[in-house]
């Protein structure tokens, strides 16, 4: 066997591991043995880095030297809520500074909640001559300079999308930096800007490039500004609308409806900003052959609502607020058989009172009318066990769940129980279960059914949730395949974590906020197990000068091969073997 | 979250779960009492007794229909609880007793985030401040604010709201792209950046939460001075007396100010709330001394109602 694997030439190795694109896969092939994985080495082209803390630019770059894709997260999913305080990290410039050298051949950068300056770009636009995919999705710490460094100078620039990110936004002057020349765009994505960008030069920009597939406005652009450019770009096969309000005239909805009509390959809307009823007809004749649609921003009710989703018989994602309403959900089980993923924002999620009739019996609809149905995010007010073990006994394909009652520990509104039993059939039904978010009114019980149940689940949020150590330890113990946990305000202590700390090294990361790990722990856990940054957030002071026993504020574990990291602000402390010493 | 404080630390199962006995027994041992009750759904009266200890207000008394229903499913605390807080006549001895609870157990920016929830100005986005919930990102949640002032009504009767925001886009045409009349392009209404002269850490607030000056300085007063003075003392006197932060009246060494959409600093408290919501662009606590030259002093209005800060 081994004879067999060094008599082949390592050009026929690589060839055939050319065909093998995903990451575990190729990880697995590289642990066949050392030839293999110095082949492998060599002729990867895209790396993705979870964690950017979890490995080192220099340490990439020195296993796999001709890289063409990178691909990295930095902060945790929490952010995302103003959990994570500012300045705490996830700065992508030092990787960008290592790459430059490293990979003057690099095509692909994607970026999920790193700090992102302008510095930053500019080492992008200059470094990489073949640059063709910048990919910031809530990303900040840039303005449209930086954007504008882009735009001039990467010449074979195919995708840039800003989605989500904060940008300091000057002015829209930026897009105008893109030269006459440039005709190479198949992807922009602008949504997440304030500033009108020059509606002739955005006009000129989507006339030249004939390859646009993706074309993400922002809010600024009227509506009335929306024919022309779609008359520019018929190609189109996705489009974010500016602003979708305007007054009534016949003369803008005609030419609007004759655009959208003209784009035959049209499969994905979304935008629709402060969105009028008046105007949707316009988008009616390309209902039918819509996969996706993202109207969370589209401030329509459910009679508008309802008539569209009805005629979206294709309808594979539908991102919508809660206007919907049961009676829109009911139509959308009724008409539109391929749906594969719902997400139901709240319109008003400060409201004391429910603002509209969005009940779980609206989701219970989809899962039974849907059967392909397997990915689920779902704001409502109130929920019952029945109803979520109705909705597992439904799809038991689902793969991604989650659920925010917007009381936290809300009861089953009808039995007062805590809803256990329900989020227990959720796991107990859908094997194949990989993300959990879990609401309402939670034991330590819900836990054990996690830790018997989900063994396929790799990511799981709790909030508000539990009585004791016991079901923190019961997910720690139980779940096999675990990469992500997100705990907040739960009151989970220092014993499940002690005792299920190996188990920390086989997960990405382990958040805690508001709970009750005691700094002693956190201390004991840097210091036994040195592959993980065990770090703690506290804008109380230094950890040190308060007793053992105190809790942290916020606790973020992640395994890593980089050790400690030195970037971090005053208020975040890695626990290690020299630090316990420094803080004690 | 104030679930996540004393309570929770003494819960029979959290091991190494931090009493924080040394420094007050009485509130811990009272604290315990509640917990243990807690597990077997104690009536609202018994949980009543142990929030008032820990969080210094009549939890309990929330005075909403649901917080009843809740009490009997042994519910421990949530953010429910702060609105009524607030609204407590007690509110300085809320705030002292916080300080002592938390003096050694886990404080979060919920807690802090929490408690100026004011109904002073009658906000309707009271019921649910605690920092991160619920779970919508603040981009989103941006988005949604700056529609929720649009009326929304099937015919277009919205057309107000329409021709303000063509006038703003033709004003903005006009004036380059900075400016804009409604802050609705720009996104970034709900949560706005915070500095402090002399505190490298930046913080966000959300303007949305609050509805009224003082419930917006309140909440950067808990921010920004209640941790430097919780790192030196533990026994939990939240009163900084070097600096007695009264950022509106212009008497204390910082005063707090903004930037707005023209890139000038303001005095915060000179124009009406809503107009000062649609041009911040952020804000700054600025020293004193440094303050001069900005829109005139605020001094005169002293007959506004301050609250104690903490």
């Amino acid at each position: 066997m081994l004879r067999m694997a060094s008599s082949f030439p390592e050009e026929v190795l690589e060839h055939v591991f050319s065909f093998i694109y995903d990451d575990k896969d190729r990880n697995a092939i590289s642990m066949v043995c050392k030839s293999w994985y110095e082949i492998e080495r060599w002729c990867r082209r895209r790396i993705f880095v979870g964690n950017c803390y979890a490995v080192s630019p220099p340490m990439v770059i020195r296993r796999f030297p001709e890289v063409r894709s990178v691909e990295l997260k930095g902060k945790p999913h929490f952010a995302d809520f103003n959990l994570v305080p500012e300045g705490w990290g996830g700065y992508v410039y030092p990787w960008i500074a290592a790459m430059a050298t490293a990979y003057p051949w690099l095509e692909e950068i994607r970026l999920k909640r790193m700090v992102v300056t302008d510095e930053a770009l500019e080492l992008i636009a200059k470094s990489f001559k073949n640059f063709k995919v910048l990919v910031l999705s809530s990303c900040e710490g840039f303005s449209t300079d930086g954007l504008a460094a882009i735009a001039a100078n990467c010449r074979n620039l195919k995708e840039l999308d800003l989605r989500e990110s904060e940008v300091d936004d000057l002015s829209g002057h930026w897009l105008s930096h893109f030269p006459d020349s440039y005709t190479s765009l198949v992807s922009l994505n602008i949504s997440c800007l304030g500033s009108e960008v020059s509606f002739s030069a955005l006009e000129r920009l989507v006339g030249r490039c004939p390859n646009l597939r993706t074309l993400r406005l922002n809010r600024a652009v009227p509506l009335d500004r929306l024919a022309n450019i779609l008359c520019r770009a018929p190609q189109l096969v996705e489009l974010g609308t500016g602003t979708y309000s305007a007054e009534l005239q016949p003369d803008v909805f005609s030419s609007l409806a004759g655009a959208f009509s003209g784009c035959k390959e049209l499969r994905s809307l979304s935008g629709f900003w402060d969105a009028v009823p008046g105007y949707l007809p316009a988008i009616y004749p390309i209902c039918p052959s819509l996969t996706s649609l993202n109207l969370s921003y589209a401030t329509i009710r459910s009679t508008d609502l309802t008539k569209l989703v009805s005629q979206c018989q294709s309808l594979q994602r539908l991102w919508v607020l809660d206007y919907i309403e049961d009676i829109g959900l009911e139509a959308l089980a009724a008409f539109c058989k391929d749906l594969r993923e719902l997400r139901v924002f709240p319109s008003e999620p400060f409201a004391q009172e429910p603002n509209v009739s969005l009940t779980e019996q609206g989701l219970v609809s989809v899962s039974e009318g849907c059967p392909k149905l397997h990915s689920v995010l779902y704001f409502c007010r109130q929920m019952t066990n029945d109803a979520l073990a109705t909705i597992a006994r439904n799809r038991p394909n689902m793969t991604r769940f989650r659920l925010c009652i917007i009381e936290p520990r809300a009861p089953d509104y009808i039995t007062l129980q805590p809803l256990d039993d329900g989020f227990g059939a959720i796991v107990e039904h859908c094997k194949d279960l990989q993300r959990l978010s879990m609401a309402g009114l939670l034991t330590d019980r819900v836990f054990e059914h996690i830790g018997n149940h989900a063994k396929k689940l790799e990511m799981l949020s709790v909030a508000f949730a539990g009585d004791s150590d016991l079901g923190l330890h019961h997910v720690l113990s139980g779940c096999e395949n675990l990469r992500k946990l997100e705990i907040r305000d739960c009151p989970f202590g220092d014993k499940a974590l002690l005792v299920n700390a190996a188990k920390l090294e086989t997960m990405r990361s382990l958040w805690m906020s508001s709970c009750s790990v005691s700094f002693g722990a956190c201390k004991l856990l840097g210091q036994k197990i040195p592959r993980l940054n065990v770090e703690v957030m506290d804008e109380r002071g230094p950890p040190g000068s308060r007793p053992e026993s105190c809790p942290v504020e916020k606790l973020y574990i992640y395994r890593t091969v980089a050790g400690p990291r030195f970037d971090m602000p005053g208020f975040v402390w890695t626990m290690d073997e020299d630090s316990a010493l420094r803080l004690s | 979250m104030e679930g996540g404080l004393g309570l929770l630390g003494v819960s029979g199962g959290a091991g190494g779960g931090s009493s924080g006995a040394s420094t007050n027994e009485s509130t811990v041992s009272k604290v315990e009492v509640v917990d243990a009750e807690a597990s077997s759904y104690p009536i609202e009266a018994e949980l009543e007794l142990g929030l008032g200890l820990s969080i210094g207000g009549g939890g309990g008394s929330g005075g909403k229909g649901k917080a009843s229903a809740w009490g009997e499913c042994g519910r421990i605390l949530t953010a429910k609880d702060f609105p009524s807080l607030v609204s407590q006549p007690h509110r300085g001895h809320n705030n002292n007793t916080n300080a002592t609870a938390s003096a050694c157990v886990a404080v979060s920016g919920t807690k802090r985030a929490a408690e100026p929830v004011s109904h002073e100005g009658g906000s309707p986005t009271s019921v649910s401040q605690v920092v991160g919930w619920p779970p919508i990102r603040a981009y989103r949640m941006n988005s949604l604010v700056n529609q929720a002032k649009a009326p929304r009504s099937e015919e277009d009767n919205s057309v107000n709201e329409k021709d303000k925001s063509k006038d703003s886009s033709k004003k903005k045409i006009c004036n380059g792209n900075k400016a804009n009349a409604t802050g609705n392009e720009k996104g970034h209404l709900g949560f706005v950046k915070v500095n402090m002269d002399g505190v490298p850490i930046g913080r966000k607030v959300d303007l949305n939460a609050h509805a009224s000056y003082e419930t917006l300085a309140q909440t950067l007063e808990e921010m920004f001075f209640r941790s430097t003075s919780t790192i030196s003392s533990m026994g939990g006197e939240k009163q900084q007396s070097a600096n007695p932060s009264k950022l509106l009246d212009g008497k204390s060494e910082f005063v707090l100010t903004y930037e707005d959409k023209e890139g000038d600093w303001m005095l915060v408290g000179d124009v009406p709330w809503g107009m000062f919501l649609s041009s911040v662009k952020r804000l700054r606590i600025m020293r004193t001394s440094e303050a001069n030259g900005l829109a005139p002093r605020f001094q005169e209005r002293n007959e506004r109602q301050r609250s104690k800060p903490v």
